[in-house]
């Protein structure tokens, strides 16, 4: 499944998507978030037969996603992205460049 | 005009309950329940045997457990099913977590897509559900799995409430804004803001310049429509289109919406506020068959 968590408002699509099927919940995306953006759950909430773990965005987080990010995404020079760099399994990606 | 009128709640829709003639609860081997606590509304649905038996759909109050309680009550109300009859019950929508009566609670996300397969047919591929305070849309195969969604939740532009302030707004019924919005010479553009907080500003700001109420809520329903199509468009939409949640109710928005998609949504004889609560009684069953729904 992809995940798309975030918002959109006036100013723009701000979202995060993550391919559940790829996603094995390891968790280094949470590790490398400066803005502590993502959550490991043992179960997809979306998906109540999985039993596999996952990983998430926080409500509350998502609909600030814009914000939270904002440090990585300076307006020149952008480095790759710490959560989209850090995932073995290349399951994020943002809809956002800054 | 008199006090009376002055008093009327524009806003408000007819909470209702419903009970399937042709289903004895007594005969059933599951009995499940769903209950989709939302912003705005409250719905509960029961099914025997996976099949509908009952439901209600009311007004969330003040609380969670209490709209939880009164949908259920509503729901079993004349069935003379007791509650203790109930082998599984699923909380979900906004106020999942605080449903008391629930074993479980699971995702609007996921019960809204196994609702509408449920309710529209297995050929949905497609779920828009406008919510009071949110709108999702969802991408689901032919089993009712989501393989794709989203969820805006940031602002009620676009959503049942913000509709529920511009029809007091304008001191029209709501369920008669689809309507009266095709009362018109002539398609007005859409107004620029949808933004509840402007939206005063905006219509009076219309109707100063002598534009007729219907005028108002042809240009407001069209840029609702057009609010959430550029919102869906992000996970793409594929015939098997359909909508659920109380706007699913607003011609105004929902034929400008498809008209600006091209697809056509499909139809049905239910009522597509319960699609949350009816999803999250049939994820009761299927949990009850597996022998993963033992009641705690
Ligand atoms: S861009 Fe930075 S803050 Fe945003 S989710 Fe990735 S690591 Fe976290
Ligand atoms: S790093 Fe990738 S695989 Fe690991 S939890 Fe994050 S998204 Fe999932």
């Amino acid at each position: 499944m992809i995940a798309n968590y975030g918002y959109k408002d006036g100013s723009g699509d701000y979202f995060i998507a993550v391919d559940t099927d790829k996603c094995d919940g390891c968790g280094r995306c949470v590790e490398a978030c400066p803005g502590t953006v993502f959550e490991v759950v043992d179960e997809d909430p979306n998906d109540p037969f999985r039993e596999d773990p996952v990983v998430i965005v926080a409500r509350d987080k998502g609909r600030k996603l814009k914000y939270e990010c904002g440090p990585c995404k300076p307006p020149t020079n952008r480095p790759a992205l710490p959560c989209v760099e850090a995932c073995p399994q290349d399951a994020i990606s943002h809809s956002w460049d800054r | 005009m008199g006090e009376e009128e002055k008093k009327q709640e524009y806003w408000r829709w007819t909470e209702s309950n419903w009970k399937n003639p042709d289903i004895k609860w007594e005969d059933a081997k599951i009995v499940t329940v769903g209950i989709d606590v939302g912003s705005v509304s409250s719905q509960a649905v029961v099914m025997t045997d996976g099949q509908v038996y009952a439901y209600s759909n009311m007004r969330t109050g003040s609380d969670s457990p209490e709209s939880a309680r009164n949908a259920l009550n509503l729901g079993l109300e004349g069935t003379s099913m007791p509650e203790s009859r109930i082998d599984y019950c699923i909380g979900t929508g906004y106020g999942r977590v605080n449903v008391p009566m629930a074993d479980r609670s699971i995702t609007e996300i996921a019960c809204h897509a196994r609702g509408a397969h449920f309710i529209y047919g297995p050929e949905v591929r497609t779920v828009l559900d406008i919510g009071g305070q949110d709108c999702k849309a969802i991408r689901c195969d032919e089993k009712g799995k989501v393989t794709n969604f989203l969820m805006n939740d940031k602002c009620a532009a676009g959503t049942g409430r913000g509709m529920e302030v511009f029809a007091d707004l304008l001191s029209v019924p709501i369920v008669d804004v689809g309507e009266r919005s095709f009362e018109v010479k002539e398609e007005p553009e859409p107004v620029s803001s949808i933004c509840v907080v402007y939206a005063k500003t905006e219509a009076t700001g219309l109707l100063r310049k002598g534009w007729a109420v219907n005028e108002v809520l042809a240009a407001y329903c069209s840029a609702m429509g057009h609010r959430i199509f550029t919102l869906i468009e992000r996970i793409g939409i594929e015939k098997g289109f359909a909508i659920t949640g109380g706007l699913a109710k607003n011609r105004g928005v929902i034929e400008r919406l498809t008209k600006e998609i091209g697809v056509e949504p499909m139809h049905t004889e239910w009522d597509t506020q319960i699609a949350g609560a009816a999803g999250a009684a049939l994820f009761g069953y299927a949990l009850v068959q597996k022998g993963k729904g033992r009641r705690k």
